[in-house]
């Protein structure tokens, strides 16, 4: 009966909104008078769990899985919410998490919901709040499975520390060759940066950096702050940043706790993106662009005046509060 | 090589979001539709592939008579026939089960979907459907290249991305950089006039079962006005930014 989890790691340390996601169930466990159990893929040391809330970790080991691979973690964890009769399985809302949870609700025969932002309204019936309308909207969803999959947005409940500690079992899901029909042949990945996935702050920058050439700026208070960089469409179109760095509609979302928008005049699309980052501040020399509207503080100037000062003065900040 | 693309009928990224019958229905009044823009990219990458190596494409929607213009607005971007499956949308796993029967009676090697729609975000279409009809699933595609029946993706990952090798049939998950922004096409007179005499399949659904209701909808609390700053006194940003938002 208890609540699964689904714990994200990568090179052999647990990911942050792993930790949320078990705070998460920890809470809807109590709801429903149950526990937690979580499952990790190749990892030794998983002590930590307990802190956040898991009762027990079911340890996969298994050198197959040392790539992630959708289909097969799906299917283990298929198995772990058979064995443990899990009612609810809650996940992040990672590339990957978002990857597996379809697979894995067709599995379980399970209802999902995505983008949850909230405890459940109730258990019975079995009611989330989730985001639509790229954060335009909240809708409320029921679900009327036996079995529920949930992946929980990123920063929408928080870490929750528990007195506790997780009692360890290994797992051993049997796996097919059908479960290995998607194979990576390479993987490109920055390893020394923040990811906007991961990052609590991403520094973005907008056309009007005038040019690549003036990035330099952002790198240095994203450096300043450990934050993730991130841009514009126009920028990315332009050639300007890696594609990899659009944020927006089309792009990667952004749901940090900060987000700075540096010489980004705020289209639609853009906002729709960045919506769920809890505070937003711009700098622009335009004091009519419509990311005014959208963001928590705003200063009116020229970047390039304003980005080199804040940064020095950031820098002291950090300092002192080192 | 028989190419088939889920083509949603979402509001204009531009749309007013406004809700009637007591926040339970979205209000379409005055609401623009348009092709949902992650399938858009898998539209004109699917039309890449009938013109260089060969293929027919299909596109699909479920949903009522009023997402036909936006049907046909694929088939004036060069889509060869349209099926609509004659039944609201109302939930992921629905679409999804809908979409399987489809593609299992059209005999599809390629399903292109796009990530999310922008309307219900809901991200679940692509891969439910290839759990149902057990195909292969790549989400997240920003790269598709078919050989044969193999394939050669890349999916974006959180920090990078991930090169994938599979074989049809397959189901894709797209986004922005199947194609560029820049290669997407507006349908030209030609386009939509040839669009008008080709077919428009209406189906009628297998099965109408749903895991998932939206009960209610809610619109965000009105965000408070901007806090002005001097850019003279970035002392005072940095002060609200740890002592009003903790966000430093």
């Amino acid at each position: 009966m208890s609540v699964l989890v689904y714990i994200e790691s990568e090179e052999g340390k647990f990911k942050k909104a792993s930790f949320e996601v078990a705070s998460y169930a920890k809470e809807v466990a109590g709801m429903l008078g149950t526990s937690v159990t979580a499952v990790t893929f190749n990892i030794d040391d998983v002590s930590e769990l307990g802190t956040y809330g898991v009762d027990k970790v079911l340890k996969v080991n298994n050198d197959k899985l040392n790539n992630f691979n959708a289909e097969a973690y799906a299917d283990a964890l298929t198995q772990a919410a058979t064995q443990e009769s899990s009612k609810v399985v809650v996940l992040s809302q990672s590339a990957n998490s978002k990857y597996l949870a379809p697979l894995l609700a067709v599995r379980l025969e399970a209802g999902y919901a995505s983008n949850v932002v909230a405890l459940p309204e109730s258990a019975d019936p079995f009611t989330v709040k989730r985001t639509a309308f790229t954060n335009k909207a909240f809708n409320f969803t029921k679900i009327d499975t036996d079995v529920k999959v949930l992946g929980l947005s990123k920063n929408a409940f928080g870490l929750k520390e528990a007195q506790g500690a997780a009692t360890t079992e290994d797992f051993n899901p049997s796996l097919s060759t059908e479960d290995f029909t998607v194979n990576v042949e390479s993987v490109d990945k920055a390893t020394n940066k923040v990811t906007i996935a991961d990052a609590e702050t991403v520094v973005s920058g907008g056309r009007g950096l005038k040019g690549p050439e003036n990035w330099g700026m952002i790198e240095e208070m994203a450096e300043i702050l450990g934050a993730a960089t991130a841009c514009s469409k126009p920028v990315s179109d332009m050639g300007w940043r890696p594609h990899s760095e659009h944020v927006g509609q089309t792009g990667k979302p952004v749901a940090s706790n900060l987000y700075i928008a540096i010489g980004v005049s705020g289209a639609i699309q853009h906002l729709a993106g960045i919506n769920a980052a809890k505070t937003k501040v711009v700098i622009n020399n335009d004091p009519e662009a419509p990311f005014f509207k959208a963001a928590d503080y705003g200063v009116v100037g020229d970047a390039f005046e304003v980005v080199p000062k804040l940064n020095e003065k950031l820098r002291e900040f950090k300092e002192k509060n080192a | 090589m028989k190419i088939l693309v889920c083509i949603s009928h979402v509001p204009d990224t531009t749309s007013k979001i406004n809700f009637t019958e007591g926040d339970t229905k979205f209000d379409t009044n005055g609401v623009q539709f348009v092709i949902n823009p992650n399938d858009e990219f898998g539209l004109t990458r699917a039309m890449w592939f009938k013109e260089k190596q060969g293929a027919s494409v299909d596109v699909v929607n479920v949903g009522g008579a009023e997402t036909e213009p936006t049907l046909r607005k694929a088939l004036a971007i060069g889509a060869d026939t349209a099926i609509r499956v004659n039944t609201p949308a109302t939930d992921g796993y629905q679409v999804a089960k809908e979409l399987a029967k489809v593609v299992k009676d059209g005999g599809y090697d390629l399903v292109i979907a796009g990530r999310e729609s922008i309307d219900y975000n809901g991200g679940m279409v692509p891969g439910m459907l290839a759990g149902i009809l057990e195909a292969n699933f790549i989400n997240n595609c920003i790269s598709l290249e078919i050989d044969g029946t193999n394939a050669k993706a890349v999916r974006e990952i959180d920090g990078g991305k991930e090169t994938l090798s599979t074989s049809l049939p397959l189901v894709i998950g797209g986004q922005k950089g199947l194609v560029e922004e820049s290669d997407l096409r507006i349908p030209n007179m030609r386009g939509i006039m040839q669009a008008r005499k080709k077919p428009l399949n209406v189906v009628e659904p297998a099965e109408t079962s749903v895991k998932t209701e939206v009960v209610k909808f809610e619109k965000p609390a009105p965000k408070g006005d901007v806090k002005l700053i001097d850019p003279d006194n970035l002392d005072e940003l940095i002060n609200l930014l740890h002592n009003e938002a903790k966000a430093i």
